[in-house]
């Protein structure tokens, strides 16, 4: 299974019936492929959109119906629309259940880092650092390694997003919570063993006794 | 509120000028109005938009054809070309988080001096910026801007200038509205006062300066 789908599949098992949830672009946006058939749960597009569906059929696209990458969607029966204030209104304001996020870093304390490689990569935190400083709840959602890198560190090297910890780390490899403000691993990725996940971590991370192995939400 | 040609609401444009720009990623910017001030050729603007869109399109047309000396934005992540300028020091950028983006503009077109946020706090976006203690908790203090114009995208204006939006289209458009000393709007439908019921108008016609009319 792509390490991708092995993510989505794990977060899509956080969601539940009625909670108000954003998910960013990439491995994010796949999260609601995997949903129970007949959970319902109400999905907002910062650009001003709650009730985002899935793409249109080809021909079928509107020009002002888009999500927060300017890609066409659907809109569900029931969704709304608004403008930025009170999109973000609902994101700092503690209406906001749970935000998905890329990653380009997260150290042993759960800072988040995914916004910007100085000299390199610049694209901005567009909505970023409002999701992660006012979402309820904060799950990233990241491969574990990149170029065979940790991208799990003892301390951010790449400028934060918020000072606020993060909840929940889920890649291919493992599922990482932070208690107490330490990297606690209380997951195992299909197959992978705990030395594995060990050895492929920069940061010190808590193992308790005994780590089950991740449970996917359905294909 | 009186109607004007597109080439006159863009000859009212000086080089120089401070614009916002509605839209999201191009959705919501008024196309033709920024097709005007490529044509016009005005120079050495700041405009202050959610994004610079991508190249050719919005937003992403100013950037490439040059006629930006600086933006505040939140997002350029789609348009590799003003990460280019602004890596060789030809186009000033200021990032702010969207959040913190349009509670500026909105403070800036509703009488406040700024607006407190826990967004930024301990990243490079708190850089100069005064912390604010209430409650026992941290808040920076961002404070409110306004614009020289403020360029938007309604869907319906009627004859009096009452707008209303469309879908994902409506983004930072209403806030600006508020936010500019002169407002110009392009609609994708110019409708008879009457046709927008009171309960569905977004912006109010006094807050409208010029809407353009249809070619």
């Amino acid at each position: 299974m792509e390490p991708q789908t092995i993510i989505a599949r794990r977060i899509a098992r956080e969601l539940s019936s009625g909670m108000l949830v954003n998910l960013g672009i990439g491995i994010p946006t796949q999260v609601a492929n995997y949903l129970p058939e007949g959970l319902h749960v109400f999905f907002q597009s910062e650009n001003g959109l709650i009730g985002t569906g899935s793409p249109p059929e080809e021909g079928m696209a509107h020009p002002t119906l888009t999500d927060a990458g300017g890609r066409p969607v659907t809109a569900l029966p029931g969704a709304c629309t608004f403008d930025s204030a009170m999109s973000f209104g609902l994101i700092r304001g503690g209406h906001l259940d749970l935000t998905v996020l890329g990653g380009l870093q997260v150290d042993q304390a759960g800072h988040l880092a995914n916004w910007m490689i100085p000299k390199k990569m610049v694209p901005g935190m567009g909505g970023a650092m409002d999701l992660v400083s006012g979402a309820k709840r904060v799950i990233v959602a990241m491969q574990h390694t990149a170029k065979g890198a940790s991208k799990i560190v003892k301390k951010c090297t790449l400028p934060v997003t918020s000072t606020r910890a993060v909840d929940l780390v889920v890649t291919e490899l493992a599922v990482i919570a932070f208690p107490a403000g330490r990297a606690t691993l209380i997951e195992t990725g299909p197959g992978i063993s705990v030395p594995q996940v060990v050895a492929a971590t920069e940061a010190e991370l808590v193992v308790p006794d005994r780590v089950p192995e991740m449970i996917l939400g359905q294909a | 509120m009186q109607s004007i040609s597109l080439e006159q609401s863009v000859a009212m444009i000086p080089d120089g000028a401070c614009l916002m720009i509605g839209g999201f990623m191009a959705v919501g910017t008024p196309e033709r109005v920024v097709d005007e001030i490529v044509r016009q050729n005005k120079r050495d603007l700041t405009v202050i938009a959610n994004d610079t869109a991508m190249p050719g399109k919005g937003i992403g047309k100013l950037v490439g054809a040059k006629l930006l000396r600086s933006v505040v934005v939140s997002h350029i992540g789609l348009n590799p070309e003003t990460q280019r300028q602004m890596m060789a020091g030809d186009l000033e950028v200021e990032l702010v988080p969207q959040g913190t983006l349009i509670e500026r503009i909105r403070a800036g077109g509703y009488g406040l001096g700024g607006i407190l946020t826990q967004t930024g706090i301990g990243t490079p976006v708190e850089d100069g910026k005064q912390r604010i203690e209430v409650d026992g908790r941290s808040y920076l203090l961002e404070v409110a801007i306004r614009a020289d114009f403020a360029l938007v995208q309604a869907f319906l204006a009627d004859y009096l200038g009452n707008l209303s939006y469309a879908l994902t289209a409506r983004n930072f458009n209403p806030a600006m509205a508020m936010a500019a000393d002169k407002v110009i709007v392009n609609a994708d439908n110019i409708v008879p006062i009457g046709v927008i019921s009171p309960d569905h108008i977004v912006t109010p016609a006094p807050v409208v300066d010029y809407v353009i009319a249809n070619a």
